[in-house]
């Protein structure tokens, strides 16, 4: 007779740090506040509601209309990341994957730094830049006689949403950049070579060659900006306050669901709404990964180098 | 041995804990005024401590705007302090409803207040008081009295000088008329709709009617305020759209702007700012001769954790808070937040007895959202901010601002459906 095989103890005492701590800080506050979600307090106490609190906040028109208006503004904000950042970023680590170009490692870092900092210090930077009082956006528009461009863009309805998102575009292009870079570089010479040899270089061999290789890259960072953007709450909150004015212009998701949750000023938080909104946002991002990872992850072709 | 020696100092700082409290009782003080943390260190603590040892006073504030929430998570989680600040009316109401704040009635020191300095703290029915109350705020115009010299512009006493001052100011071109922007929005509804309305709906008349049922915020006297907010826009700088609250405060304390809309709290700050001389007028009235009328309003308490285990050592010091040598401390340490109790208080900065002897002359009232209408949702209180705020922007008429008000309060607020 064969030993019985033994347990195998260190994959569970290997595993379970990382276990204990994902189940303590992410899955168990995940599934309270969906449970939280199903409650309202009626004088004092909590009680069961079902799904009383979707209802309210797809059923009445003024929840609704704050609702559609920050997933409307959400999706733009998204919308911009994607059409600016995307391609820029994909654009800069083109050139700088370019052999020829002096200096990379200092344009790398200088456009990488922007990601490291605080949206606080961002958002409060920026604010004054554009500072129709102080700010030097204006003197420098005078300065090559367009002053008449300028508008105190951030406190406009019509402009301030997308003053925003492209604050966060110029915070976070680094990231893209990277993450392309490096996808770039491990594009193996051979196959540029041979590409040559059949006449493809310059422009054409990044869109004939570089471009199909890198597409699962560039998959894996649209996915990451539609989680980041639809969870983005920071750069709003410290640039126009948890009231993401001018009159709700720039209220996304993460804001709507902070004043709600927490209260602002005379109006009281409702922790019950609050998770009704955050649940909603969790259903939203979660069918969005799952339109990635089943429509589009699935169909990408990879190539083994 | 390891967990041996981790239980020991565990069980060492606990000790070393309880053996600092055993003597001296320590209060905390939950508090939003982060400003006054100065003041309260260096002039109110010590004079308490100094009549009554062995009690020792900590001011913890946080941010204002985070305050609310900061507390409501820390009563909560039974950590707050012993003593709470309170905010006027709902907030504290909520907290006193749902047993985070005791009882207060019975402290001797409530005596020395009028009813209507207590009304902010009070149950609907007047039965229980839950905090001392400890300063209210009044609103107008601060100018700059230089500016005013060098143009020969007097205080306006009505609406139309009101605008032939701005209109003065304007032509000639040397300052921005008047300092305020709509990117906080609180502002216009503070320092704007609240501040200009009560000359309008008459102060507690209109008030009270508003929060009986009998008139709606369609009325003239409710929308008159936001016309005038309309032509505001006029008279404020460029980019005021995006102009923050404390662009608008340096826009003043700097002297590039002759007029700003403020509330009394600003005196401290701009005296140590401003190098010129201020003064200050009550909000103009509509028509000459007519009765004016300010708001006076009911703006910061002093509440006891009903969890707190030093009940005993902290209404000692609510009752010091309800005296008259804390009223004078207070007030003059803070110039612009002024006594509510019936103390006599003397008044030392000129700008501060400004404007409280407007106390005499006009009829006080509170801002008119922050009783009951603010209770349910959407919230009166910040409507009015995103309204007034449009108003001035020029992006929804008086009228329509107004409708969408009422809309709004009729949706929840039985007496006004």
């Amino acid at each position: 007779m064969s030993e019985r095989r033994p347990v195998r103890w260190h994959i569970v005492v290997f595993l379970a740090p990382a276990v204990i701590v994902y189940t303590a800080v992410m899955i168990l506050p995940l599934f309270a506040t969906l449970r939280l979600a199903l409650f309202a307090e009626v004088e004092q106490t909590r009680v069961f509601v079902g799904l009383d609190n979707f209802r309210t906040l797809f059923g009445d028109p003024r929840w609704s209309a704050s609702f559609w208006n920050a997933l409307g503004n959400n999706f733009w904000f998204f919308a911009i990341h994607m059409a600016v950042q995307n391609p820029i970023g994909i654009a800069l680590a083109a050139i700088l994957s370019s052999p020829r170009l002096r200096f990379a490692h200092l344009y790398r870092s200088a456009i990488f730094v922007p990601t490291i900092l605080s949206f606080v210090i961002v958002g409060f930077a920026w604010k004054l830049i554009l500072s129709p009082i102080w700010g030097i956006a204006p003197n420098m528009l005078d300065a090559i006689g367009l002053q008449k461009l300028y508008a105190p863009w951030l406190g406009l309805e019509s402009t301030s949403l997308t003053t925003l998102a492209l604050i966060s575009v110029w915070q976070f292009v680094g990231i893209p950049m990277m993450l392309i870079y490096a996808a770039l570089l491990s594009i193996p010479d051979e196959i540029l070579e041979a590409g040559e040899c059949d006449g493809i270089t310059g422009l054409s061999a990044f869109w004939k060659i570089k471009l199909p290789l890198i597409l699962p890259s560039i998959g894996i960072i649209s996915i990451l900006t539609f989680v980041g953007n639809f969870n983005a709450f920071d750069l709003i909150y410290s640039a126009q306050g948890a009231l993401a004015g001018p009159n709700f212009a720039t209220d996304i998701l993460g804001t709507f669901m902070y004043r709600t949750f927490f209260g602002f000023q005379l109006q009281l938080g409702d922790p019950h709404m609050g998770s009704a909104i955050a649940t909603a946002m969790f259903g939203i991002i979660l069918i969005g990964v799952c339109i990635y990872l089943f429509g589009i992850q699935t169909r990408l072709r990879r190539y083994q180098f | 041995m390891k967990p041996n020696t981790l239980g020991a100092a565990l069980l060492g700082t606990t000790l070393a804990a309880t053996g600092a409290t055993a003597q001296d009782v320590t209060l905390t003080i939950e508090s939003w005024r982060n400003d006054d943390l100065a003041i309260w260190q260096d002039q109110i603590i010590p004079a308490f401590e100094a009549d009554n040892p062995g009690i020792k006073l900590r001011f913890t504030p946080s941010a204002p705007a985070e305050y609310n929430a900061v507390l409501n998570s820390k009563l909560d989680a039974g950590s707050a302090g012993d003593l709470i600040t309170c905010r006027p009316f709902d907030a504290s109401l909520a907290l006193y409803e749902a047993g985070h704040l005791a009882d207060l009635s019975d402290l001797s020191a409530m005596g020395d207040f009028p009813d209507v300095a207590k009304s902010a703290w009070q149950t609907d029915d007047g039965s229980a008081t839950f905090c001392v109350p400890m300063a209210s705020v009044i609103h107008g115009f601060i100018y700059n009295a230089d500016a005013f010299a060098e143009l020969g512009l007097e205080e306006p006493e009505t609406v139309d000088e009101f605008f032939a001052v701005l209109d003065a100011i304007k032509e000639d071109g040397g300052y921005i008329p008047m300092a305020m922007g709509t990117n906080d929005q609180w502002e216009a509804a503070t320092m704007g709709y609240n501040n200009i309305g009560p000359n309008y709906w008459k102060g507690e008349e209109g008030r009270k009617a508003l929060i009986a049922g009998e008139q709606s915020l369609t009325d003239e006297p409710w929308v008159a305020p936001f016309r005038q907010l309309a032509r505001w826009n006029e008279y404020l700088g460029f980019g005021y759209e995006a102009q923050t609250y404390p662009d608008s405060q340096n826009l003043f304390t700097l002297g590039r702007a002759a007029i700003y809309p403020a509330g009394s709290w600003e005196i401290s700050g701009f005296n140590t700012q401003a190098d010129f001389a201020m003064g200050a007028f009550p909000p103009p009235v509509p028509e000459a001769g007519q009765e004016c009328h300010i708001s006076d309003h009911t703006d910061i308490a002093l509440g006891l954790n009903a969890a707190s285990p030093n009940a005993e050592a902290a209404r000692t010091f609510l009752n010091w808070v309800g005296s008259a040598e804390f009223a004078s401390l207070y007030a003059n340490a803070l110039p612009g937040f002024f006594p509510l109790s019936s103390h006599d208080v003397q008044l030392e900065d000129p700008l501060a007895q400004e404007f409280v002897s407007w106390r005499q002359e006009c009829a006080s009232t509170i801002r008119s959202t922050y009783q009951i209408l603010s209770r349910g949702t959407p919230n009166l209180e910040n409507e009015t901010w995103n309204a007034s705020a449009q108003v001035i922007r020029g992006a929804e008429s008086p009228e329509d601002a107004a409708a969408r008000l009422q809309d709004g309060l009729a949706s929840w607020y039985e007496p006004q459906q």
